[in-house]
């Protein structure tokens, strides 16, 4: 079965992040021959090369226009493990779409022209690898055929790179030159840039860890939903942190009720105990009153349970944020009206500070935001337990922006 | 957890948000491999005390041996079985030897959308994956249709940490895609370790199998000796052929599958 690795491939338009996943399929063998005659053709209909951007840029608007509109995933294999590649659109205008992939990913390769340099939409992506905190990352700069192959060009773009990386907190693993049209450094060894003495890609990506849960911090199980079954009251959910066992002392936050775990509650199973990343439910010994949204956890590590967070909040809808909005936040499976106050604003491609207009934030703004609950909330440290330490805003029923909690009390 | 372990627990996750959102659902059986595995999926999420209906959208020109394994698992598993049907069409003679849009649209949408319409459904579940096509990769978990039906793919949702679009009163339905994260592969993988009872059509007879099923009129079986799930995983790890190779209505012209699915299509 092997292991998966889930990455993201990010950066500016027109850098070749389309054209960088066609050859990275290609390369490991990994296209159905029929896909492959499907994209031969339909570039022949449109009058044009063979374009690997195509395996994964599949909406007729998208190839015709040679744009990545949406997110997309897709498999391939290496001689060591499976991965799932998700692709992002380098349109600002698409951005949400962006994070939509990204947020799905456990190591990114960050893309930049190394003709073109460190575009707009290529900070801003790198900003939101950043905020999602994502730290397994790869720069490739592309194209290394249009600047002749030129080291002294590709230390200059490195060097750009790698400043801006540093201002977010980024450190990435590699940065590796390549020209993804021809293959060059992707899965074989260029011998244009005999200067280069680094990993590929490919050999890159097999050194990247895959994240697994972790059993070894303190129980967190977020209840999802009640089942009556039978005679039984299950308590259903995933385990986020931590891990449960029949016969627990557990508490139930923010109301605080105690009980004991009676059983864990698998189909076809009789296992008595779970642990991070598992669907499950139990019973307990007590006839509790407990709805979706309390937090199961131990008596001894709980989370914080707080009626104010601050956070740094990435806007994504076309409507701006204005003052006064109805704003949901859900976090885990808790959900509830919050007031928000704009502290402070940046561009998330500049880092400028933009305060001047807080009561408005626009979609690809970041704002700091001061948001007050009229309830108790229950939240991590996102350093510890990322699960409970982000959130989604929600107006309308739409989900309008992402955010990191930065202070679970002020 | 594994590899199946993680992939089973991130669909029980979705379905049981579905449900917990809007409680009025149903989940689409077309009794094809990835649909009976949403089922079983479905059966360990609740218990196997399934809380709402399973639909099998009948075109009429499904396989025997599909409506012969529908009725028995039905009983055997005590599913709430719905049979939608657009019989209007079907009295007018809708047909796969019309166009192959026209007939999908009518046999397959259309008779969702009649469903949808008597039984008041807010959400579907739906068991595709992201690797049969590419325009299904394109998906989202939780995928709004308005009121006609449609599928606005270039303004989708953002989706992030497990938290998914609720329903809006000028949309129609949801519909919800817990396999998305899925392979072929993961599919057999997964049937192989649970055991799974899967329709017969798909393992090869005189070197011939099925390795995606629709409608019988629509469906070319493949060349292969893979007659167990053993043989099939093992096929599945080899081959270059694209699954859906053997499906007449993904081939009509280039965009078609984008076309369907704007419309509605599964």
């Amino acid at each position: 079965m092997g292991e998966h690795l889930r990455f993201v491939i990010v950066g500016h338009v027109d850098h070749g992040k389309s054209t960088l996943i066609g050859r990275l399929f290609y390369d490991t063998d990994s296209l159905p021959e029929e896909k492959l005659e499907e994209i031969r053709k339909t570039c022949e209909e449109l009058g044009r090369d063979i374009e690997f951007g195509f395996v994964m840029d599949h909406l007729e608007e998208e190839r015709t226009q040679g744009i990545t509109i949406d997110t997309a995933q897709t498999f391939f294999k290496t001689a060591k493990r499976h991965y799932v590649i998700i692709d992002a659109p380098g349109h600002k205008e698409f951005i949400k779409n962006m994070v939509t992939g990204a947020s799905q990913a456990e190591a990114a390769l960050l893309i930049v022209d190394a003709n073109e340099g460190v575009q707009e939409q290529t900070k801003r992506h790198a900003y939101i690898l950043g905020m999602l905190g994502l730290d397994q990352v790869i720069v490739v700069l592309n194209k290394m055929d249009q600047v002749e192959y030129s080291q002294k060009r590709f230390e200059e773009v490195k060097k750009d790179i790698l400043t801006f990386l540093t201002s977010l907190g980024i450190t990435p693993t590699f940065v590796i030159p390549i020209c993804a049209k021809d293959g060059d450094n992707v899965a074989k060894r260029s011998t244009n840039m005999p200067w280069y003495k680094g990993l590929t890609v490919l050999e890159g990506l097999d050194t990247f860890k895959i994240l697994e849960p972790d059993l070894m911090k303190p129980l967190r199980f977020p209840i999802q939903d009640v089942y009556k079954i039978k005679d039984k009251r299950i308590l259903v959910g995933r385990v986020e942190a931590g891990r449960v066992h029949q016969g627990d002392s557990i508490v139930f936050l923010p109301q605080g009720t105690k009980s004991t775990v009676k059983s864990v509650e698998i189909l076809w199973s009789d296992r008595t105990e779970a642990g991070a990343g598992e669907c499950i439910g139990i019973t307990l010994a007590d006839p509790l009153f407990i709805e979706r949204g309390s937090v199961g956890c131990p008596a001894d590590d709980k989370p914080v349970v707080t009626s104010s967070i601050k956070a740094n909040v990435f806007w994504m809808s076309k409507r701006p944020y204005v003052a006064g909005d109805d704003i949901h936040l859900r976090l885990a499976t808790q959900e509830m009206p919050v007031n928000i106050t704009v502290e402070k604003k940046i561009n998330s491609s500049t880092l400028e500070d933009i305060s001047e207009k807080p009561d408005e934030v626009r979609e690809t703004e970041v704002a700091q935001m001061m948001i007050q609950m009229k309830q108790p909330i229950v939240v991590d440290d996102f350093n510890r337990i990322q699960e409970l330490g982000r959130f989604v805003l929600v107006r309308d029923l739409d989900v309008v922006a992402g955010g990191i909690i930065t202070h679970t009390q002020h | 957890m594994d590899y199946l372990d993680e992939l089973e627990s991130k669909s029980i996750y979705i379905i049981r948000e579905a449900y917990v959102q809007f409680r009025k659902i149903a989940v689409l059986w077309s009794i094809g491999k990835d649909s009976t595995t949403l089922l079983w999926l479905v059966r360990k999420a609740f218990y196997d005390q399934i809380p709402f209906p399973v639909m099998h959208i009948d075109t009429s020109f499904k396989f025997k041996e599909i409506y012969e394994y529908r009725d028995s698992k039905a009983k055997e598993w005590g599913l709430k079985l719905l049979i939608a049907r657009n019989e209007a069409a079907l009295a007018d003679g809708m047909g796969p030897k019309k166009s192959k849009l026209d007939c999908c649209t009518e046999l397959k949408t259309n008779a969702l959308k009649m469903a949808i319409d008597k039984h008041k459904f807010k959400a579907l579940l739906l068991g595709i994956r992201r690797d049969e096509h590419g325009i299904r990769a394109k998906e989202r978990v939780f995928s709004p249709r308005n009121q006609d039906f449609e599928w606005d793919y270039k303004n989708q949702p953002p989706e992030l940490w497990d938290q998914y679009k609720s329903r809006q009163s000028d949309e129609d339905h949801i519909r919800v895609h817990p396999m998305l994260h899925w392979t072929e592969l993961d599919i057999w993988e997964y049937v192989r370790r649970e055991k799974i009872p899967i329709v017969p059509l798909y393992f090869a007879k005189n070197g011939m199998r099925l390795r995606s099923i629709g409608c019988e009129t629509c469906c070319n079986p493949v060349e292969s000796q893979a007659d167990t799930t053993d043989k099939i995983v093992e096929e599945l790890k080899t081959t270059h052929t694209a699954e859906r190779a053997g499906r007449a209505q993904d081939k009509e012209s280039a965009y078609i599958m984008q076309k369907l699915r704007s419309l509605g299509y599964m």
